[in-house]
């Protein structure tokens, strides 16, 4: 009975089951090959050439690649960009994950009244744009209108306050925190929704033994996340290296003051369209663009190949 | 009492931290209907008969282009979603149903999108979509968008389409009702519930993207409304009624949509963890 069916598809006659296959997965394919791989391969491509002022393109292999790691015209701010990338990551692996583990540890205990609001509420900045979040930080924390000021001298902590956007200092570790307070919602549901995957029997069999709902948590429950947590890092490391949005809309492309909150998007804006200070270079946009590609890859591959591997496959 | 103090203390913590999400969103709306004085004198507090004005909600919807912004919006975000639905679900059918030389190959081409962000290649869609002459047109967004939505939305189809009971589909085989037919009448309306969760994953993105309008549009008739609140904002800096109106009529919409359907969202977000 269960042969029957799928021998209709496998007795077709060949020629039928190509056209299906060509129906079904054209457009996906040829769209996706054409608009997504296409341009990410002729990037690469490009960045082994450059170009005259007359237009002329001609091979130079590696040397754009040379340029940007060792001249130091480019260097200096490519580095300071790939460190300061660096470092927003970091902000987001320590704070954003281990908040958002937290809040879907407690969100996800049993019989909690309230569970929808907190949940739909504290995950309400993940769904609006990073250009709204980043303005309206930018109000919030501006000196100008002295909210965040206000706020601190209300729990006694007026003297903390300071113009962290402004300040070379604190920039960039600002606004790694205004991206962690939108994005915090997205470790939060994934986290949450592994929570809710594991077996009754499992955590009954520890209450029965005696265990507290933080013991429960952190021997039963968060070893049985680990893929998920595994999941939500690479997932921080892609959005991260290819973060752009926040830092334009705050602080423009030249991603001020004097460059302290640069990042590789930034960087890869500034240069491939140029600014006040330098003319566009498809060729070294591509360049850096290929190297972000690079980064990211580098850290697919260390989540395919060291953490994934070592779990059993988990559905988020 | 030990577990009292536990409650209140989880309560205590989840209020503090929905607090800390909700109060600068609600910030902003509550400022944007008050008078430029009363901004700055008593930002905390909310409107009342002396301090509510209107005054940035007019300038704002006195702009000419907020409505070609909004509609563009529209256009992209409804325009890439519908086919990266009907793509995808395609897609996702003929890789979880048949099975043919290559397909896992070919799956995990498809899925190389879902890691590596498609903003890499910038450089080449913008030389592209210019000797295409689509250069500052919504085509060329809707058709970036498409692509950029495919990968995520095959790998969730295809995981809803293989929790579809297999007797559905060979019923109808044995009837003799062709496989197109099968795919369209039978399977496509079992895959509502995906569109929630797809709508996370990739709908969402597009409405609030900001690069690609960046680097595709140029003149005003084609900005998206991110993009154009971004460009507005920019020039208004020092008008706060403005800038706050803007920012509110920005986050209304998209709140008011969220909160209506964030049951469907939420469940869609953790799917499979129904219990």
């Amino acid at each position: 009975m269960a042969a029957m069916p799928s021998q209709v598809v496998a007795s077709m006659p060949r020629a039928r089951f190509a056209w299906l296959l060509l129906f079904f997965l054209g457009p996906s394919v040829a769209i996706y090959s054409l608009i997504s791989i296409y341009p990410l391969v002729a990037t690469m491509a490009l960045s082994t050439y450059s170009s005259t002022s007359t237009g002329e393109h001609f091979f130079v292999g590696f040397a754009n690649f040379e340029t940007l790691l060792t001249d130091a015209v480019w260097s200096k701010p490519f580095w300071n960009a790939a460190y300061n990338n660096l470092k927003f990551f970091l902000v987001h692996m320590l704070v954003q994950n281990p908040v958002g583990i937290a809040l879907a540890g407690l969100l996800s205990l049993p019989r909690l009244p309230l569970r929808v609001i907190y949940r739909t509420l504290i995950f309400l900045p993940t769904m609006l744009s990073v250009v709204i979040v980043g303005f309206a930080w930018n109000l919030i924390l501006s000196p100008l209108w002295g909210v965040a000021e206000g706020a601190l001298k209300l729990v006694g902590l007026g003297s903390w306050f300071a113009p962290w956007l402004g300040r070379p200092s604190t920039a960039l570790l600002t606004l790694a925190l205004i991206s962690v307070w939108q994005f915090v919602g997205i470790p939060l549901m994934l986290i949450y929704a592994a929570l809710l995957n594991i077996p009754d029997e499992l955590v009954d069999a520890a209450r029965v033994d005696g265990l507290g709902q933080l013991r429960i948590f952190l021997y039963i429950k968060l070893p049985l996340i680990l893929p998920t947590i595994g999941l939500i890092s690479i997932l921080t490391f892609v959005g991260n290296f290819n973060a752009f949005d926040l830092i334009y809309s705050v602080k423009g492309a030249l991603a001020g003051p004097n460059f302290a909150s640069d990042i590789l998007g930034t960087f890869f804006y500034r240069t491939y369209f140029g600014n006040q200070l330098q003319v566009g270079d498809p060729s070294m946009g591509a360049t850096v663009a290929t190297v972000m590609f690079f980064v990211i890859l580098a850290g697919v591959c260390v989540y395919l190949f060291l953490i994934q591997r070592r779990m059993h496959r988990y559905t988020f | 009492m030990r577990p009292l103090v536990s409650k209140v203390g989880v309560h205590a913590v989840l209020g503090a931290y929905t607090l800390l999400a909700v109060f600068p969103i609600l910030l902003v709306v509550m400022n944007s209907f008050k008078t430029r004085n009363a901004i700055f004198g008593s930002p905390l507090s909310p409107p009342n008969a002396e301090t509510f004005s209107l005054i940035g909600y007019h300038k704002v919807l006195g702009n000419a282009h907020v409505g070609t912004y909004f509609a563009n919006s529209m256009i992209v975000t409804l325009g890439s979603m519908f086919f990266v639905l009907l793509f995808g679900a395609m897609a996702a059918w003929a890789l979880t149903e048949y099975k043919f030389k290559g397909s896992n190959w070919l799956a995990l081409y498809l899925s190389i999108g879902i890691m590596v962000p498609i903003r890499l290649g910038s450089v080449a869609i913008v030389t592209m979509m210019r000797e295409a002459g689509l250069n500052d047109t919504l085509t060329a967004l809707v058709l970036v968008y498409i692509a950029q939505g495919l990968p995520m939305a095959i790998f969730i189809l295809s995981e809803f389409i293989e929790q579809i009971p297999r007797d559905l589909r060979d019923a109808a085989r044995c009837d003799g009702v062709p496989e197109t037919r099968i795919f369209f009448e039978v399977i496509a309306p079992l895959l509502r519930p995906a569109i929630a969760t797809v709508a996370v994953f990739t709908i969402v993105p597009i409405w609030n993207d900001l690069w690609f309008p960046l680097i595709l549009t140029s003149s005003e008739s084609t900005h998206t409304i991110t993009l154009g609140v971004q460009q507005f904002l920019g020039q208004y800096i020092t008008d706060w009624n403005s800038v706050l109106a803007a920012l509110s009529l920005a986050i209304l919409p998209v709140v008011v949509i969220y909160v209506l359907f964030s049951r469907q969202l939420i469940s869609g977000l953790t799917a499979g963890a129904v219990k």
